[in-house]
């Protein structure tokens, strides 16, 4: 990537899981004009900051995802703390 | 009442040499790394677009930045390129990247 050795390109077609859909479909939300809460532009910039190990390690919408976060964070859109309390709320609701 | 110009003027034609700017800043930048501090000839402009390493921080990227299609021989890019001679790449970079070849040391 960018010039450097990255590997062989992996040319396999697979069928999205529903969140991999879900995570899609609120990019496009959030990006729709009577929204504009995000800019395909800010999607890139976060993912291009993620780490290395943590960019090789993400799956494609892994890496949506967390860039879609670190967008509503500095958009002030929600909070850190906000995102910690949902995510602890999600993960008790799944156990 | 001053008006805000809409886009830059467009500084290169077709044909033109130009060097790619060797700059390393952080953000979102749509210059690859290696090309930066290349040579290579303008092909075509593309039209001006609000410049994406702003948008990357939700700012306006006004005004539009001009867009060329800069082309580069191959060969000169990577020391050890097997391909034919004549190859080339061609690469969309915005204005503020290119600077005219002759006026770099």
């Amino acid at each position: 990537m960018g010039g450097e050795p990255a590997g062989a390109v992996e040319r396999t077609e697979h069928d999205y899981a529903p969140w991999e859909k879900r995570v899609d479909a609120m990019l496009v939300l959030l990006g729709a004009p009577e929204r504009g809460l995000m800019r395909t532009d800010e999607l890139r910039r976060n993912i291009e900051a993620l780490a290395p190990n943590a960019y090789e390690s993400m799956t494609y919408y892994e890496r949506w995802i967390a860039s879609i976060a670190a967008t509503m964070l500095q958009r002030g859109v929600f909070t850190a703390d906000e995102l910690g309390r949902k995510l602890a709320e999600v993960e008790a609701r799944a156990s | 009442m001053s008006e805000t110009v809409d886009a830059l003027a467009a500084r290169f034609r077709p044909g033109d040499r130009v060097k790619v700017r060797r700059a390393f800043p952080p953000g979102h930048l749509r210059t690859p790394w290696y090309i930066r501090g290349r040579a290579g000839e303008i092909e075509r402009l593309c039209g001006a677009f609000a410049n994406p390493e702003e948008l990357a921080y939700n700012r306006p990227g006004l005004p539009r930045q001009p867009l060329y299609r800069v082309r580069f021989r191959q060969a000169e890019l990577w020391p050890d390129y097997t391909g034919r001679p004549g190859d080339t790449i061609e690469i969309e970079i915005y204005q503020h990247w290119l600077e005219p070849e002759e006026a770099t040391a």
